[in-house]
This record gives structure tokens, sequence and C-alpha cells, in this order.
């Protein structure tokens, strides 16, 4: 199974994940920003499957990261996906974006039985979700994703770059401390959800706040 | 190389910049379909467009958009010779939905993607068989004058693929935002241009005169020595001194006399629109105007500027309401004209531009 996966609730990311593959990664990219998604996103996928002598009729799944993460970023990553999704007539999943740190949390040495992860979602808020560890499992959610300040927070080990942002109230791990969701675990993830037969999510955004439209109240009148 | 170009190209345009989520296919200068998706309902009770709202509406609509055009007209993605986008200037969380998706497209069908400026997307619809009087070709001194709730700008185009100026616009609001504000002073609701046309028409649009904003000596100057706002606009003027009217009559304790005022302020919009529009043009020897934009809906809009047009010589080119107001067919169409002209396609690697200037037509790669 040939799984092209792409997330873009932080960084620009995308990856060719293979079920024989080594490590099951074939190739993968990530940007190191967060604000320049409509630019490369879609010539990075198009080196990502031309570099892999790939074609979208090889493609047997596409994943996309359905946030949470900043709006306007999240949207582009979504829109790329469901538009592949429907020109090549391929079935479209989509993962909860935290699940990729927490995947990456849970094959490090520094797992603990229960931890959070966290992303920035500005405006002095973090995005964030709970996890157990299994040894030999996919990390498993048991809250979340929400989005708050970050003082609000469980008392747990703390991973990924929202943590980094607020090492003051967060036990914030040093090693995930810049740590952004990517595509390449992201796939891994949901390749290895999908061989054992597990659901996944649709394209559907977690957005997890309105927008912030104000209904406008009545004109004051004069006197 | 050109003898390569295809004579009668099939383009697939995109449109997200503002509310609309549009899909259009042309086949040269015919065309297809036009398949809009508007968010239009849910702005409604905010009273104008919520750009959040919007963009999460593009990102839902685009696909069974997209879906639906190839069916109306009857084609596949195989068949497409090129793909068109708004690049910009537009909201810039809209514009991002719709360039996502067309590069992806773009990625997905191996097709050449042209990344198309929305002002000129607006005129390029006027090129449409039997949607202009001159269907195929645009005259060689053409002027646009474009009015909706995101822009006012009179343009001046020598060459639709590579020589467009912006000779005017709105150094504040649009004339579609000015009516949509309004219309919540007089209590009318959203979208306000339609409210106000309507109850504008048992008014008197003589009973107040509101302000034409830079109209004075200053702004203006002479077609010598011109001012700096020469054939500028400037709504936000013109919204207080209603506010200001509406709160008169309150305070005094007297019934708000909203159809006059609604047939006062249209009056000052469309008057100053159309004076400056006119002027524009005589004084850079335009010979003919293409009226553009969702305001080219308002009746009275049309009607002045006709008339004005008329007396100075100029004809008027209105394409039908539906290409006027911000559609996919219109990005198709520009993209079409680009083909033909053997303009190179911009790849998959620029960026939407909120504030894109008419002087790029389309983004080189
Ligand atoms: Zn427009």
């Amino acid at each position: 199974m040939l799984i092209l996966a792409i997330d873009t609730s932080a960084v620009a990311s995308a990856a060719l994940i293979s079920d024989v593959a080594m490590e099951g990664v074939i190739d993968s990219f990530a940007t190191e920003d967060t604000r320049s998604h409509a630019e490369v996103l879609a010539p990075g996928i198009e080196k990502l499957l031309a570099g892999a002598g790939v074609t979208g009729a090889d493609i047997d799944a596409i994943v996309t990261g359905v946030g949470p993460g900043p709006f306007t970023g999240l949207r582009s990553g979504i829109a790329t996906a469901r538009t592949l999704a429907f020109v090549w007539n391929k079935p479209l999943y989509g993962l909860m974006s935290l699940d990729a740190i927490a995947l990456e949390v849970a094959e490090s040495t520094a797992a603990a039985p229960e931890f959070l992860v966290a992303t920035d979602a500005r405006r002095k808020e973090v995005y964030w979700a709970r996890y157990a560890a299994t040894e030999g499992q996919l990390p498993e959610l048991l809250d979340g994703p929400h989005v708050g300040f970050a003082a609000d927070l469980p008392d747990l080990p703390v991973f990924g770059a929202g943590a980094g942002l607020y090492p003051d109230v967060l036990r914030a791990d040093e090693d995930f401390a810049d740590a952004q969701p990517n595509a390449a675990a992201l796939g891994q993830f949901a390749m290895a959800r999908l061989t054992a037969g597990k659901p996944l999510l649709d394209s559907t955004p977690l957005y997890l706040r309105e927008s912030d439209a104000q209904v406008p109240g009545p004109r004051k009148r004069a006197l | 190389m050109s003898a390569a170009l295809p004579k009668q190209p099939l383009v697939l345009g995109i449109e997200s910049s503002c509310d609309e989520t549009g899909v259009g296919i042309v086949r040269g200068t015919t065309l297809l379909t036009n398949t809009v998706s508007s968010s239009m309902d849910e702005h409604v009770r905010f009273g104008g467009v919520i750009p959040e709202i919007a963009s999460r509406a593009h990102l839902d609509a685009f696909v069974p958009t997209l879906q639906e055009s190839l069916h109306e007209a009857g084609v596949t993605l195989d068949d497409i010779d090129a793909i068109a986008v708004t690049s910009g200037p537009g909201l810039a969380g809209a514009l991002m939905v719709g360039v996502c998706a067309a590069k992806a497209l773009a990625v997905a069908t191996g097709k050449p993607l042209y990344a198309i400026n929305h002002l000129v997307a607006h005129v390029g619809v006027g090129l449409l068989d039997g949607k202009s009087s001159d269907a195929g070709q645009l005259p060689a001194s053409l002027g646009a004058l474009l009015v909706s709730g995101g822009h006012t700008e009179i343009l001046r185009i020598r060459n639709i693929t590579g020589d467009v100026e912006l000779l005017g616009s709105t150094i504040d609001d649009a004339a579609g935002e000015a009516y949509d504000k309004v219309a919540r002073i007089l209590g009318l609701g959203y979208p306000g241009g339609p409210a106000i046309d309507k109850l504008a028409r048992l008014g008197n649009p003589k009973s107040i005169r509101f302000p034409r904003g830079l109209t004075q000596p200053k702004y203006m100057g002479t077609a010598e020595a011109k001012g700096p706002h020469r054939y500028d606009w400037s709504f936000s003027g013109l919204k207080t001194a209603v506010a200001r009217c509406v709160e008169q009559f309150e305070a005094r304790g007297d019934q708000v006399p909203v159809a006059d005022i609604a047939a006062s302020f249209q009056e000052a919009v469309v008057d100053v629109v159309t004076s400056k529009a006119v002027l524009a043009c005589k004084e850079h020897g335009i010979s003919d105007v293409l009226l553009g934009g969702g305001v080219a809906a308002n009746s009275r809009l049309r009607e002045l500027t006709a008339q004005r047009c008329a007396s100075a010589g100029i004809k008027l080119h209105v394409p039908p309401l539906n290409l006027c107001t911000d559609n996919g067919a219109m990005v198709a169409a520009l993209g079409a004209q680009l083909v033909m002209a053997g303009v190179g396609p911009s790849g998959v690697s620029f960026a939407p531009d909120s504030s894109m200037p008419v002087t790029t037509v389309s983004v080189p790669a």
C-alpha cells in the first residue's frame, strides 16, 4: 500500500509512505516556517512524486492532517488533499495532526505512560491533546484536541513546539521543544491504523475556534 | 512553439477571492459552464462578508463545484488544455483555498496553470461570445469600470494579456461595501445593494445632498495639472454623513425618511462613480467602457453610466449580470486569452497576492 500524506497544521509537509519500504517512509519534506504553505506545498509534492517515480495511479490513499492548526495554513493542506483525491479518484482520510508528534514521542525513549502534545495556537494559547503510551503500540488519544492557555493544561510531560513556547508553565520536553506535526509521522500513523483495519477520520478540519465574526448589535439610536 | 498553441483552448477557471466559489469552463471565447457556490447567506447576520467564514465555505464548496462544472460542460479533466485561478487581489485566506486547490489540480493532471488578476478577469469576461457587441476582440481604447463589494476601479486596457493600467480606485471602502454599511444603518439587511436600489425608487434622490468624496479642487486639479485623486473615490465620509443624517432625524423625534435617504445616498454614489469614470475615459481617449462587478446590477448605476457615456460619445458594454459578479468563467475567459496569446503559464510556486496590481495580468513563472 502506498499513501501520500500531507500536513499543514503548523509547517507544510508531505510524505510518501509504503508498507514495504524501509521504515515505511519513501521520501518526505517539511518546511521550517509556518507561513509559506501555498508556495511550497504543490511543488514539494510534485518533486516528491517525480523523485520516487510515482504517479497518481500508483497511490492507494491520501491522508491529510485535519489540525488543529492556524486556519489558513491548515486549509491549504486539506484543499490540496481533497483535490488530489478527487482527480485521482482515491480514498481520502483525515488524521488529527497532533497524532504525528504523539507517534514520535511514543517511539522515543522520552515516552511517559501518559503525556501531552502541544502546538502553537497563537494568541498566547496552545492546541493540545492527552495520550497514553503502551510499549509496542500506537499512542492512544485519551482527551482532546483542545485549545487553551498553557497554564491550564494537566500536569503531565508536554511534547511539541507548543510546550517549547511556554517552558515556565509547562513540563516541556527539551528534545521535542521545536517539534511540529509532520506528514511523515502522520502517514506512518495512518498506515499502521489502516493495515490494522482501524478507522481514520474524514477530512473535516478541526478548527476548535469559531470564526471571529461578531454579530453586530442593534445600532444605538440618538436619544 | 506557437504553432502548437490550441486555437480554441479548453480552459478551466477557479475563483475564490471573496464569498463566491466559482468554477467556469470556456473553449476559446465560448462559455461552456459557469458554476458558482456562494456563502452569502452565511454572512447575512453579520451584515458583511466575514473572511474566515468565506474561507471555510470555499474549502467545502470547491470539489463539489468543480465536479458540477465538469458535468455541466460535459468535459473531463483530461480534455482541459489549461487551468486558471484568481491569484489576487482579494481576501488573503479566501484566495489561498482556490490557489491551493488549483495547484493540486495542476499537479494531479499535469496541466499548465495560470495565476490570474481578478480585476482584469472582470474585463476578460467581456470577450466571451455574445456577451458584448464585439465579442472575441476588445476595442483598441477600452476602459473598464468595476464596482462591487470588494472593489471600485477604473482601468485602461491596451492589451488584455499584458498592458493594463489602473487609472483610479477607491481609497477606502468599495462602493458595494458602502451600500452594505448604509443598508445596516437604515435597517435594510444584507446585501445592501439590492435593498437600497429597490427602496430608492420610492424616494427623492434630491431630498438630501450627501457629499461626493474627493471632488474638491485640491483633489481634482485640472486636466493639465491633475490633483492627487482626480479619478479616485472615497466612500467612508458618505457613510458617516448618512449615519449623522439618520441621527438628526431621530434626535428631533421625527420619522426617518428611509426611502429619501436611500435614494439620496444612491444618487451620491452613482453620481461620483460615473462622473469620475467618464472623466477618466475622456481624458485618456477611451472610446469604449465595460461595466463589471456586482454593483453593475444596480439599476441607477446602469442608467446613469449609460446616460453619461452616451453624452460623452463613449460606447458602454455591460456583460450579463451573472458574469458581472465574481465567477470562474471570467477567470477561464482571461486564461484562454493568455493561452491564445502564447503567454507562458505561472507554474505552481507562486504565492497568492491579496493586493496584486492590475499591471500583473498573470504571474510570470
Ligand atoms: Zn470581483
